[in-house]
């Protein structure tokens, strides 16, 4: 055809055209995302919150990082667990299970809008109403039910006052309203919560200026804000990466100022390459394998020994060392010794050490009540990085035991819930627990009690059940705890699940930053990080 | 040859709606359940399961959802990730930087494949040739992201010349280390191919032929040697260009580009269907343009090519 050239030359043309317009659009909103470079603020790693930024509906630690910065609640922690009143002018007990909260005066939402008692009791009962993602936070709460448009445990008594009323005394209560899922929102939060979640109106430290989405967000410090946790910063611009080794290049090169994860490849160089600016602490993330009661072999009193047998046979400080280039910390407990109330000399934490000898006695005296049969395997998501000290773990089994052990992976952490939750998977399975608040009730109420949510192998021993309710009514915290603790010598005997170590919280900060102080929620204290 | 393009777009309808079934089938038939890895290491209530559940579709039977999807595709709304963000905004997103990175890399290649593949075509055993082509082996044995990791350790973080990463900042210094990285293995491709095909050529009758007729060197290399040279060129950039753009997840981590790669492997991960079927179904287009482009990109460079 005569026209083909000239069509082709046209259609060339064309295509590189919509090229360049492309490239060019894209450049313009580059240019302006990058824009923000000349302010001071802060820059810190994230990654991109997976919902609009409502508190109760948000259960990850990309938009909790920034949640937690941009409301306040009730009570705030500091660094080390404590809690200290934040909007709370006081929490009164009033009777075992009821709680009178008083509100401090001059609080206000970003915009300027007085927050009230009717807010916090709007907000709560939403979330329920709604069944938002951490609706479960509400359960302690007279009148909770799955998806209940009002809870009667909440009375608004006047514009700064209102009650609480629990189902039975929860000692650690009060503890927990510096959760996220207790924030208060404004009215209009809950007219619109995508809209509200996009642009947050919140009372916190700091406020949302921009949320470039899968890119970055900034938050810059709220002049109303009331509070004790005062920003001692020009703000925060926290930059969203999918791999932890491009932000930690970016660290070292000093694009980026915080970095609260270090990635796998830099374990064993990082703390050289940082200095005494890389930290590496234990945090309040506990790790282990649970190995259910239905399973054969692994019930009554042949289960429990062979329970301490196994958690005998692993050379925890080994596996630590050797796999995690000491980025774990090996378990004493059941809880996590960043918590208020830990204590690491348990009765009956001797389970935890390595001794081959002891591990084999325990399993031959298992095998007298009835042989074992069969592999023992650990079930483990492939995606998460856990099949090195998989391996490692029923290696370390299989040579001291005897007996054939092994991995096996799902491939991917849904999967492998979904086999745990419909009770299919067989044999032992990985399991792990992160802190929502600093209690140690957090870590064992929700997972050792019976008929608990995340009790995933249907543990249920009516002593410890007693030692939770007992710890729940206790009169101080400390007293909880000293239960909590004898709790604990509890679990050490049946071993419900098999403690391994607590997660280490390893991060790093440039030289552009001074007082970064990581806390027992892994995270920065974001408002006391100041930037020359 | 107008007839034979309208053709050409005419068969994307079926295309678009078997690739799109497909993609969606496959997702759906993931193992696990996307709703549950939503509650995290807790699980969700009965209450939450349900309302995520029916704000997503994802209780109704598999053809029900396919089709609730593709009706929302003919009114333009792509439907909305677990985040609540509209996977058209996500899509305006992540396309624009991707589109300049693979375009970037796909001049690279093109530009430096075919001039040292030219010249060491011509100069066959010469040391051009040889260093070029033991270099070119080296680039295609080592790894991407070897290349890529050492490249943004020593240019970025060791010598501070160009960006570690790009994030935010979409750049065209910005986004030069990731292109030369992203096109690194092609453009060895690129320039052993046309080295193969120029050599090949130069002792080709035709060429002969031409400089007996008494053409210049010049013209006998561009106007015959090149041209058909540039055929089996011209088909691997076509098909490279849609490689580019969806298979640069690794690099697109490296740098921390928040490009059309990662965007997929992280909605496969999530169990998001409609952001991974958006997502390929574009790229299934870009395929489908590419190649027609490369068919008609032939008519060109070989006159006795005719499309009717």
């Amino acid at each position: 055809m005569a026209l083909s050239k000239k069509t082709l030359a046209l259609l060339a043309a064309t295509t590189l055209g919509f090229g360049l317009v492309a490239c060019s659009d894209s450049g313009d909103t580059g240019a302006s995302g990058g824009g923000s470079g000349s302010d001071n603020y802060v820059l810190a790693n994230g990654t991109e919150p997976q919902n609009p930024l409502i508190p109760s509906n948000t259960n990850e630690v990309g938009g909790g990082r920034i949640v937690d910065m941009i409301y306040s609640g009730l009570v705030y922690y500091d660094a080390d667990g404590e809690i200290h009143n934040e909007m709370a002018e006081s929490i009164e007990p009033e009777g075992e299970k009821s709680y009178r909260v008083t509100l401090k005066d001059g609080w206000t939402f970003a915009d300027g809008t007085e927050v009230t008692a009717q807010h916090f009791v709007d907000t709560w009962n939403h979330a329920v109403a709604n069944s938002h993602l951490s609706a479960y936070f509400f359960e302690p709460i007279l009148g909770y039910e799955e998806g209940a448009e009002s809870m009667e445990g909440l009375q608004v008594v006047d514009d700064k006052t209102f009650t609480i009323e629990l189902n039975q005394p929860e000692a650690d209560f009060p503890m927990r309203l510096g959760y996220s899922a207790f924030y208060p929102l404004p009215d209009e939060a809950r007219e619109d919560e995508s809209g509200f979640g996009e642009k947050p109106n919140g009372n916190g430290p700091y406020k949302l200026l921009e949320w470039n989405h899968n890119q970055d967000a900034t938050i810059v410090p709220n002049e109303n804000y009331q509070g004790e946790r005062t920003p001692q910063n020009d703000g925060i611009k926290f930059v969203f990466y999918a791999q932890q080794d491009a932000a930690y290049n970016d660290l070292l090169a000093g694009n980026l100022d915080v970095l609260d994860s270090i990635p796998d490849s830099a374990f064993a160089t990082f703390e050289n390459e940082l200095g005494d600016r890389a930290a590496n602490q234990a945090s309040a993330i506990f790790q282990s394998f649970t190995i259910p009661e239905r399973v054969e072999h692994w019930g009554g009193e042949e289960g429990k020994l062979r329970r301490q047998a196994i958690s005998h046979a692993i050379n925890r400080a080994e596996v630590t060392e050797a796999i995690f280039q000491g980025t774990r910390t090996p378990a004493t407990d059941f809880t996590s010794p960043v918590l208020p109330g830990y204590d690491g000399d348990i009765v009956g934490n001797d389970v935890l050490d390595y001794d081959p000898e002891k591990a084999k006695d325990l399993w031959a005296q298992a095998d007298e009540i009835s042989p074992f049969t069969g592999e023992f395997t650990l079930s483990y998501n492939a995606d998460g990085g856990h099949q090195a000290w998989v391996d490692a773990v029923v290696n370390s089994i299989r040579n001291t035991l005897g007996i054939e052990a092994v991995g096996n992976p799902y491939p991917d952490f849904k999967s492998l819930r979904d086999d745990v939750t419909g009770r299919t998977i067989e044999g032992a399975f990985r399991t792990g627990w992160q802190a929502d608040y600093p209690s140690q009730g957090n870590f064992l109420g929700p997972l050792y009690g019976t008929g608990a949510g995340s009790n995933d192998g249907d543990y249920s021993n009516p002593d410890f059940d007693a030692k939770l309710a007992e710890a729940a009514a206790a009169e101080t915290p400390e007293d909880a705890s000293r239960i909590y603790n004898e709790a604990q010598e509890i679990l050490f005997q049946d071993l419900p699940a098999i403690p391994l170590w607590y997660s280490n919280l390893t991060g790093g900060s440039s030289e552009h930053v001074e007082n970064v102080v990581f806390s027992w929620k892994d995270q920065p204290l974001y408002y006391n990080i100041t930037k020359n | 040859m107008l007839r034979y393009i309208g053709r050409r777009l005419l068969q994307m309808i079926p295309v678009f709606f078997g690739a799109t079934l497909l993609i969606y089938a496959l997702v759906f038939l993931m193992p696990g359940d996307p709703v549950q890895a939503l509650g995290g290491d807790r699980g969700l209530s009965e209450a939450a399961r349900a309302r995520i559940e029916a704000e997503y579709n994802l209780d109704k039977p598999f053809i029900v959802q396919y089709l609730l999807y593709l009706k929302g595709i003919l009114t333009l709304d792509f439907g909305t990730t677990f985040s609540g963000q509209p996977v058209a905004d996500v899509m305006a997103r992540a396309f624009p930087v991707t589109i300049k990175l693979a375009v970037m890399a796909l001049v690279f290649e093109a530009f430096f494949g075919i001039i040292f593949g030219v010249i060491a075509g011509v100069r066959r055993g010469g040391i051009f040739d040889s260093t070029v082509l033991v270099m070119s082996l080296i680039v295609i044995a080592v790894p991407s992201f070897v290349i890529g990791f050492v490249l943004q350790f020593l240019v970025g973080v060791k010598w501070g010349i160009l960006p570690v990463t790009v994030g935010s900042r979409e750049t065209f210094t910005a986004l030069l280390m990731p292109a030369v990285v992203l096109g690194a293995v092609s453009f060895a491709y690129v320039l052993r191919l046309t080295r193969q095909s120029v050599s090949e050529n130069l002792r080709a009758d035709y060429v002969r032929t031409a400089r007996a007729k008494g053409l210049s060197g010049g013209q006998v290399m561009s106007r015959h040697v090149l041209r058909n040279s540039l055929i089996p060129v011209a088909t691997f950039l076509g098909a490279d260009l849609g490689a580019l753009m969806g298979g640069a997840i690794v690099t697109e981590g490296i740098f921390a580009i928040n490009g059309v790669g990662g965007t997929i492997y992280q909605a496969i991960i999530k169990g998001e269907p409609t952001t991974v079927v958006s997502f390929t179904t574009v790229l299934v287009i870009v395929y489908i343009v590419a190649n027609l482009v490369v068919d008609l990109i032939y008519a060109v460079l070989d006159p006795r090519i005719r499309y009717a």
